[in-house]
């Protein structure tokens, strides 16, 4: 099935080959890029590979955003605390310096062992955590910045006092914030993107995904829970909705595809960290060269173009 | 990491849910009404007060001054982008739901105005696949604030929806992001947003446009929440306030402006827009 997106691709990879007097490395770097895409696209997973990556981006050994951190960035300074209740654990925000810059760094943190897992609360942020990572972003903003964001999050946390707190609401307002950044921002998905818990710190410039993470509007047991009213039905879920890295770069919805080592980020850490750090440090030059408002207008633009109806 | 909203452990040893009350009979008091009598009283019980859920149309008859209202975007309809198939194709759900509910989606948008108050009104309905939002409910709101930011005038927009629609998959949770950015368009372009949250106003939804009003007013018990009291109960096990996300409690904990009664909306809403409107008349 040619869709639309593939066409696109097809055009763009056509045009770039016609220029390859021009070329230079930059441009073989893109025209190799875009036939990396382009295959994967038409090698659209069966739906036990779509499973398959379900369960690796939620292998227990997968890197962590602090396991990238601790193998891209020097001088890493961790933040913490939203200045007004919290320090959510799930979610950790810091500077540091990512080739030769500094970045502010926001990304959601699982935990390894039991008790880590708990302190961190699997993962799934409070608002609280939202209102720190919007600390984050101002800073980024006032001080010009660029601003990544690792996405790894089951879900925004659903108890009874992150509702009180308002989770809705931050994440609303994570999001309306992102859209007002003037600095470059690139987000990736390193893990599970769920849901609204994912968007809120996911609305970038550049939205890639790593090979095997998953990006999705609710739980494959949750969507199966809902809609075949059984939990267990989870696999058939996933392949319905199509969470997987090639459905959404089909779909518009995310920029690129960063490549893992065979068989999963967590076979070979360093090699993973090393393959996110080209892709990120690639999507930043692009995006450095572009003005604040050019920035702004473009991410919105392109945030509000997404859907497809007749 | 294993389920996180696990119902099939759940439902061993909960007793069968009571059948299906009319809609028409009052979940509070049981009164039962006529479709005729409810209409009259704005969907409203007249013996206790609990507001029922008021489909799209009456709610713009009941905002927009008479004659004022003119629809745009009608003819946006869903498309199927995952050939999505639960139990059902998501198509023959689509088909279903407008001839339900004569609506093409969960959205209607248009110019009115609102007691001589110039205004853009969005206003979803519930009845319309749970008020989902998917791509067209995104792009009919988007639409909205364009056609405010371009007149000058505010955006009035009346929320009931269960969150993102699950059959068009990442499309879907992607009209968070769309809604926020429209949203901040109009912003820049110097225009106040008025959301009225009404029941229910869930998951995507409230964690989008709805939230981001410069003034949020909802109904009285309307559910406001990210996650409904059904799946927090299951997930975490936690014993839930009484009034668990319910707008009394939005309003205690600092999330809503105000509590409205539906028949005093309107006027609220007019008093509200002329504040906005820069002269103030």
């Amino acid at each position: 099935m040619a869709t639309d997106h593939e066409l696109h691709l097809r055009e763009r990879l056509a045009r770039l080959r016609n220029l390859n007097l021009l070329g230079g490395t930059r441009l073989s770097g893109e025209l190799e890029k875009l036939q990396r895409q382009l295959d994967r696209i038409q090698s659209a997973p069966t739906d036990e590979e779509i499973w398959r990556s379900v369960e690796l981006a939620r292998h227990q050994d997968r890197p962590y955003t602090l396991d990238y951190v601790e193998r891209l960035l020097d001088d890493w300074v961790e933040l913490h605390g939203d200045r007004g209740r919290a320090d959510d654990a799930a979610l950790v925000i810091g500077l540091g310096r990512f080739n030769g810059r500094t970045i502010a760094l926001v990304g959601n943190q699982k935990g390894r062992d039991i008790k880590e897992r708990t302190h961190r609360n699997f993962g799934m942020a409070y608002p609280e955590g939202y209102r720190k990572a919007m600390r984050l972003m101002e800073i980024a903003n006032r001080h010009g910045f660029s601003l990544v964001s690792l996405v790894d999050i089951p879900g925004a946390y659903p108890g009874v006092a992150a509702e009180q707190h308002g989770q809705g609401g931050a994440i609303a307002h994570s999001q309306a914030l992102m859209s007002r950044l003037e600095v470059p921002t690139v987000a990736c998905v390193i893990g599970e993107g769920g849901s609204g818990g994912a968007i809120a710190t996911a609305l970038a410039d550049r939205v890639l995904m790593q090979e095997n993470a998953i990006y999705t509007v609710i739980s494959p047991e949750g969507c199966a829970a809902i809609l075949w009213r059984d939990a267990g039905e989870a696999k058939k879920a996933a392949a319905a909705f199509k969470p997987d890295a090639v459905h959404c770069l089909e779909l518009g919805v995310i920029d690129g595809i960063v490549p893992e080592p065979e068989g999963g980020a967590h076979t070979n850490p360093d090699e993973a960290a090393r393959l996110l750090g080209e892709s990120l440090q690639e999507s930043l030059e692009e995006l450095e060269s572009l003005s604040p408002d050019d920035l702004k207008r473009r991410r919105r633009a392109k945030f509000r173009s997404l859907g497809v109806f007749a | 990491m294993s389920s996180r909203i696990d119902v099939s452990i759940e439902h061993r040893d909960v007793p069968e849910p009571p059948g299906k009350k009319h809609p028409n009979t009052c979940p509070q008091c049981n009164s039962h009404y006529r479709d005729d009598e409810l209409d009259a009283a704005l969907w409203v019980c007249p013996q206790c007060g609990h507001h029922f859920p008021m489909r799209a149309r009456a709610r713009v008859a009941l905002l927009a001054d008479d004659g004022s209202f003119l629809e745009e975007a009608a003819d946006l309809r869903s498309e199927d982008p995952l050939s999505f198939f639960d139990l059902r194709p998501y198509t023959e759900r689509l088909a279903e739901a407008e001839m339900k509910t004569g609506l093409g989606e969960a959205m209607v948008i248009g110019q009115a105005s609102i007691d001589g108050n110039a205004c853009e009104l969005a206003v979803m309905d519930f009845s319309f696949m749970g008020g989902s939002m998917g791509s067209v409910v995104g792009e009919k709101f988007s639409r909205a604030c364009d056609s405010a930011a371009e007149r000058g005038v505010p955006l009035v927009s009346v929320t009931a929806s269960g969150g993102a629609r699950m059959q068009e998959g990442i499309l879907s949770l992607m009209q968070l992001p769309k809604t926020v950015c429209a949203v901040e368009d109009l912003h820049d372009a110097g225009q106040a947003m008025v959301s009225v949250m009404t029941h229910p106003t869930t998951a995507g939804v409230l964690a989008s446009f709805a939230s981001l009003g410069d003034v949020i007013v909802s109904e009285p018990g309307a559910l406001l929440a990210f996650t409904g009291p059904r799946v927090v109960q299951q997930t975490t096990r936690e014993k839930l306030p009484e009034d668990f996300g319910l707008a009394e409690q939005n309003l205690r904990f600092g999330h809503i402006d105000a509590i409205v009664p539906r028949p005093e909306l309107r006027p609220y809403i007019a008093r509200l827009l002329r504040l906005f409107s820069r002269n103030g008349d």
